[in-house]
């Protein structure tokens, strides 16, 4: 058995990192940990999502429906990661949008944000719909929004990880130069999930 | 893994790392003296990896013009003692087979390993094909390992036998290995100090026919006695759990196939294949005489199952072997623990306890295709061209031959600017075929310069003995930017880190008798469509080299752009040309007004293609 999370959103928004940090504080704590990451042209907008099992598991891949806990930086991501979820997962969702680079050139309109968090809430046990850019905003910077997420995630009652270990971690792992604003809008992410 | 951490890391030390980055702390720990590559994903992490850390090991690493050059620096290289490292992705294995099949037949007398990352499910490919076959054609011994631990320890294991039997060894991966995390415990690792080896002619290394047929006999003794080793080797090995079903399994699947196991308690042997080439005959035959039926598991090709097959027919087992060829299991893409849960399913019978996934929601999604960065000058470069010929009024399509790059990304509406392509180079070579099979068929094909450099060269001295009639574009932004931003001999920088010279394409080009040669600011919109236009009516080969850095490495003259991009809707007279022609992704139409996003990096087209100066530059 393993803590499976599925962690989704767009190129650029450091998903692998935040993803680094969670295996490497699992490491530290001598659990077995296994993640796969997709980032095939990420560099241009495209989806990006990493699959993290910690547990016994040795396959980085998360089975249909097996994700304990998605973690979703763009709203429409989470609606696309649903075939992961079951009805026991929880989520944790960025509510602010990245709209499609050739949103214009679709004929699907972008879905209205509320309409996104109500599905999503219809289908899992537990939606939690944060604004993780304001947060990061907030804080100093707009790319401490990932470490926005991990603190969000970190306040789920499920996760295999204590807020201490993780903020541990960070300091080993971020840029001195930032670490105080990535603290910063770790502790509001965390506070916006208690 | 901090890059500091890859080097320092002591004996015992568990950490976790990405499948890339063992393969580097393998081959290091292996005492490497040399290494050469060719980027491409999903092994392209080795190469920067090896770009930072070359110095610090004493190891000499270089970024080869292709991956065939890549092979001949590794394989001779080795010819003289030393242990050489090259790697590719599996299309490199086509560049390279000329060199690399015959490799085989002269041997090394230090040690070659290639690692060679296949990529089922095409994640960032144009196939998905299998190298096993070409390990089996070239007599090449091969690991399969499951996960970053075994890439680690099997890079040993794989030099040794290269080592034992003079023989290239090839270690192959995929992408959810080479991309996957895990953790890894590090073994001891000395900094190189060999740096030199020394050449001897023992008048075995020409393969004239004569001495050909002399080593393919010898090659075909070696394969047989490593067979040897491949039978009782730590690498193969059977889980027996007592049961009469067997699984054999290799490489990434094994992964799944353990967890299915596991996680549903189910009373299955296995047989976990990690030396794949020579395959295990007579393991394999005591497997198949413990089990009724035998399920083999393995991603893209039936390669271990037709051995398998073979294996059962040879010694008239007649024990059940399932697999793709029965349609068992899907023979295309990567598989995942569920397609394995569901094979199961057809062989043995077990409650499924899996959770149910949910329904995917109603809501209409989005998509999210790639395209190319807010800025690219390739977008620039297409625009232009798309004007261009949109100019002509042709009542016939206009064939535009396209590369590997991200300028594929070219392929896309509204540039429309990709209709063929093959394989990296091939822009030109098919622009050739196509110049002598059509008639009136404006032709503009496009090329990268590091795609130019791998395999754009030879077919351009094609079209100019054979007086073609195409326009080729040479997209020089002065990097390979697909593969994350390596250098390229167009660049003053070599694999070292140090200054090197950077080859010029303009003098190039011009020295093999092409006369229409424009080199062009693909920013400056205007020079840029008059160029074109000029390459269209020449009649001849004509090469416009569309020179700008990519994004990745302009940081510092992006951030020097003090000016602002900003609209002003008075002016605004609604055309869209900004959003539907030139489709930078930071201009959005929002409630009927022109937007510019934060992401813009203020290149200035979006202002010299706005008919009414609406969008300007504002200091
Ligand atoms: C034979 C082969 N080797 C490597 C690759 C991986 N690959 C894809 S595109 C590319 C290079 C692109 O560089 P460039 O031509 O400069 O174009 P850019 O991406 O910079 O636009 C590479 C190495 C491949 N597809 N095929
Ligand atoms: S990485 Fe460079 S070449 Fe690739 S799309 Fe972005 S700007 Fe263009
Ligand atoms: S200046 Fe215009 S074309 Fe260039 S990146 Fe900004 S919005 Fe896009």
């Amino acid at each position: 058995m393993a803590y499976n999370i599925y962690i989704c959103g767009i190129g650029g928004q450091g998903i692998i990192k935040t993803s680094i940090v969670i295996g490497e504080t699992a490491l530290s704590k001598d659990m077995n940990v296994v993640m796969s990451e997709i980032h095939g042209m990420s560099q241009r907008g495209g989806v990006v999502s990493t699959e993290l099992k910690i547990g016994e598991d040795q396959s980085p891949i998360i089975q249909e429906g097996g994700a304990d806990l998605i973690l979703s930086f763009e709203p429409v991501e989470a609606l696309r990661a649903l075939h992961k979820s079951n009805k026991d997962s929880i989520i944790v969702t960025n509510v602010s949008p990245v709209l499609p680079s050739t949103i214009n050139q679709q004929d699907v309109d972008y879905p209205e944000i509320d309409e996104v968090i109500k599905e999503l809430e219809t289908k899992v046990k537990k939606v939690f719909a944060i604004d993780a850019n304001e947060i990061a905003n907030n804080a100093g910077h707009p790319l401490s929004m990932n470490m926005a997420m991990l603190g969000a995630a970190t306040a789920i009652s499920t996760f295999p990880l204590d807020k201490e270990e993780v903020i541990e971690m960070m300091k080993n792992h971020l840029p001195p130069k930032s670490i105080e604003i990535n603290l910063v809008a770790f502790e509001e992410g965390y506070n916006s999930c208690v | 893994m901090k890059i500091k951490e890859l080097l320092n890391s002591e004996k015992g030390k568990k950490r976790f790392m990405l499948g890339n980055e063992a393969a580097v702390r393998g081959v290091l720990e292996a005492g490497v003296s040399l290494a050469a590559t060719y980027p491409g994903t999903p092994s392209s992490e080795i190469g920067d990896i090896l770009f930072k850390v070359a110095k610090d090991a004493n190891v000499y690493f270089e970024f080869s013009s292709n991956e065939k050059v890549a092979i001949e620096v590794a394989a001779s290289a080795a010819s003289t003692g030393l242990r050489t490292f090259s790697f590719m992705k599996h299309v490199g294995v086509n560049v390279a087979a000329d060199s690399f099949m015959t490799s085989a037949y002269i041997g090394v007398e230090g040690s070659l390993l290639v690692l060679v990352a296949d990529d089922p499910s095409t994640f960032s490919s144009q196939n998905e094909q299998d190298t096993r076959h070409f390990a089996r054609q070239a007599n090449i011994p091969l690991f399969e390992p499951s996960n970053p631990q075994e890439i680690k320890d099997f890079i040993h294991y794989a030099y040794d036998i290269s080592d034992q039997f003079n023989i290239p060894v090839i270690l192959r991966t995929t992408t959810r290995v080479s991309h996957m995390r895990g953790i890894v415990e590090t073994d001891e690792y000395n900094k190189n100090t060999k740096t030199f080896g020394e050449f001897k002619d023992n008048g075995l290394h020409v393969p004239v026919p004569e001495a050909a047929r002399v080593m393919h006999n010898n090659l075909v003794e070696k394969i047989s006695n490593i067979r040897k080793i491949s039978n009782e080797s730590p690498l193969n090995k059977i889980i027996d759990n007592g049961a009469d079903v067997g699984i054999i399994a290799s490489g990434g699947a094994y992964n799944y196939v353990a967890d299915v196991i596991k996680q549903n308690n189910l009373k299955i042997n296995v047989l976990k294949i990690g030396f794949s080439h020579p395959y295990p005959e007579q393991l394999v035959k005591q497997f198949l005489e413990q089990n009724k039926e035998v399920l083999v598991v393995e991603e893209v090709d039936p390669i271990n199952e037709i051995e398998t097959l073979a294996i059962a027919g040879r010694y008239n087992i007649n024990t059940i072997i399932h697999g793709k060829k029965d349609k068992t299991l899907p023979e295309t893409f990567e598989y995942t623990p569920d397609i394995i849960f569901d094979a199961l399913q057809k062989i043995i019978s077990f409650e499924d306890n899996r959770h149910t996934p949910n329904e995917m929601s109603s809501i209409q999604l989005p998509s999210r295709p790639a395209t190319l960065c807010s800025g690219c000058p390739h977008r620039a470069s297409y625009y232009a061209a798309r004007e261009a010929i949109n100019s002509l009024n042709l009542d016939i399509e206009s064939i535009h031959p396209s590369d590997i790059g991200c300028y594929t990304l070219g392929i896309a509406p509204p540039y429309k600017m990709a209709n063929y392509l093959m394989s990296m180079g091939a822009s030109v070579g098919t622009s050739c075929g196509f110049s002598k099979s059509t008639e009136n068929q404006p032709i503009i094909s496009f090329i990268g310069d590091s795609t130019f450099f791998h395999a754009g060269i030879p077919p351009l001295i094609n079209a100019v003995h054979n007086k073609n009639k195409f326009t080729l574009v040479i997209l020089d932004n002065r990097i390979t930017a697909m593969t994350g931003g390596q250098t390229n001999p167009g660049i003053p920088i070599d694999g070292m880190g140090d200054d090197a010279p950077a080859i010029s394409i303009e003098a190039l080009v011009k020295s093999i008798g092409i006369n229409f040669v424009k080199k062009v600011n693909p920013l400056d919109v205007k020079e840029m469509i008059e160029v074109y236009k000029d390459a269209l009516n020449y009649d001849g080969v004509s090469v416009i080299i569309a020179k700008y850095p990519c994004n990745l490495i302009n940081k510092q003259k992006i951030r020097e752009r003090k000016y602002n991009i900003v609209v002003d809707n008075e002016k605004c007279v609604h055309c869209n040309i900004c959003v539907d022609k030139l489709a930078c992704p930071s201009i959005n139409e929002i409630d009927g007004k022109i937007t510019i996003d934060q992401v813009c990096n203020k290149c200035g087209v979006c202002t010299q293609v706005c008919p009414t100066g609406a969008i300007s530059k504002k200091e």
